[in-house]
């Protein structure tokens, strides 16, 4: 274990921890975009900023991917911070000036206007997409490319991603709500990174379940009948509840 | 299966760059830079390749090949100018150098000519501020560049190219 000096209070974690970990546990409010439990800190968002002191030095770092130290000291709400923390969250609303999420991020934190070039972006490449798939999927069907102002999240070649299994987890950690997920008639559409896949429907009530991909790729990594994959939740209840009325009139 | 529609594609050449490279998956980018030497840019096809025969993810490759400013996607003309553009270059006129190249052989940065013997590039630092304004061709570095010396060159080896 590992004694920090958390906004003066004393507080003590594991080792290999990272401060902003510490701090929530805490619930101590550190503003973060990309980071995610679960995930491997990024430090893309810069939004998660705090001042520590090491030796009698101040500095800055992203607590999202700084790990603890014995006796450092974190202060996360300095006149310093917030100042940079609110420059940061006005070159965002500069970046996504109509994205949602960053307007009420930056509500949250006082900031109203941005003094920067205004874009009408909505992805601030914070990586979670990218990470999601390569660490928890598995198959890293996006990635980053280009770099400085034309790096942005994209499938190779901008084509459709012959990994990509249409699991929709890049969608839903997106923080900005950038990429969205769209289910067809009969294909589930991710327009961001040209994702396309035909959906499997339940054999019983004929209601969309997951992407085919994603079907053959839960049936690779467990070993369950074959039935569960084609029957959705409504209809795997109802079954079970036929099933269990049919032993109890039986008794 | 897959492997065979590869073997159309130079799959023999790049065979012989990973075995040169020991299939090592770290040597991705030494790997790539062989293969935009061998055809002058980077084939979609061999990146798929590599990508199988590595067992890394495309994304990554691809990842790579945008990132850096030495590899191209799309096939470069037989002859390359390569203009630095960094801080110390550009306040000595690399922009007007561009400019005027651009002019005079009606290329575009990132594009090739017509007939396809010059292709024009820029890139934000060389590492040889020192000798600014420089400009790359064929491989070859020139500090110190003028307009009209470049115009020499570059007309040099495209008259060659006729002969």
């Amino acid at each position: 274990m590992v004694n920090i000096t958390v906004n003066s209070q004393i507080i003590s974690v594991k080792e290999k921890t990272y401060i902003l970990e510490a701090a929530k546990k805490q619930s101590i409010d550190i503003p973060a975009l990309c980071w995610q439990p679960g995930l491997e800190p990024h430090g893309a968002c810069r939004l998660c900023l705090v001042e520590i002191e090491k030796s009698g030095r101040k500095r800055m770092v992203t607590s999202c991917n700084y790990p603890v130290e014995e006796g450092l000291i974190v202060r996360t709400n300095t006149e310093e911070v917030v100042k940079t923390r609110k420059i940061i969250i006005e070159l965002l609303l500069a970046r996504c000036s109509t994205n949602k999420k960053i307007q009420e991020l930056a509500e949250k934190y006082g900031v109203t206007e941005s003094r920067f070039e205004k874009k009408e972006e909505d992805c601030i490449l914070c990586g979670l997409c990218v990470r999601v798939c390569r660490e928890i999927i598995g198959k890293e069907a996006i990635g980053f490319s280009g770099r400085g102002i034309y790096r942005k999240v994209t499938s190779p070649f901008e084509q459709p991603p012959q990994e990509c299994i249409g699991c929709g987890s890049c969608a839903f950690l997106c923080p900005t709500g950038a990429i969205k997920i769209e289910n067809g008639l009969n294909m589930r559409k991710i327009a961001e990174i040209n994702c396309e896949i035909p959906l499997v429907f339940c054999q019983y009530c004929g209601r969309p379940i997951a992407p085919l991909r994603q079907i053959e790729f839960l049936k690779e990594k467990t070993s369950l009948p074959e039935d569960i994959f084609y029957t959705c939740a409504e209809c795997k209840r109802k079954n079970y509840a036929r099933r269990l009325i049919a032993m109890s009139s039986k008794r | 299966m897959r492997e065979k529609e590869y073997l159309f594609n130079n799959a023999n050449k790049i065979d012989e760059i990973l075995v040169k490279h020991g299939m090592n998956r770290s040597r991705i980018v030494a790997i790539m830079q062989d293969i935009q030497n061998e055809f002058g840019y980077l084939p979609e096809k061999n990146l798929k390749y590599i990508s199988m025969k590595l067992q890394t993810p495309l994304s990554q490759i691809y990842s790579i090949a945008t990132f850096y400013r030495a590899f191209s996607l799309k096939p470069r003309g037989k002859h390359l100018v390569t203009v630095c553009l960094g801080t110390a270059c550009h306040v000595r006129g690399g922009a007007r150098i561009v400019e005027s190249i651009q002019k005079m052989f009606d290329v575009k940065p990132g594009e090739k000519t017509k007939d396809g013997l010059l292709s024009l590039e820029t890139v934000n630092c060389l590492g040889a501020c020192a000798l600014g304004p420089v400009v790359v061709v064929d491989g070859k570095y020139h500090g110190h560049i003028t307009i009209s010396r470049l115009e020499r060159i570059v007309k040099g080896i495209l008259n060659e190219n006729k002969k």
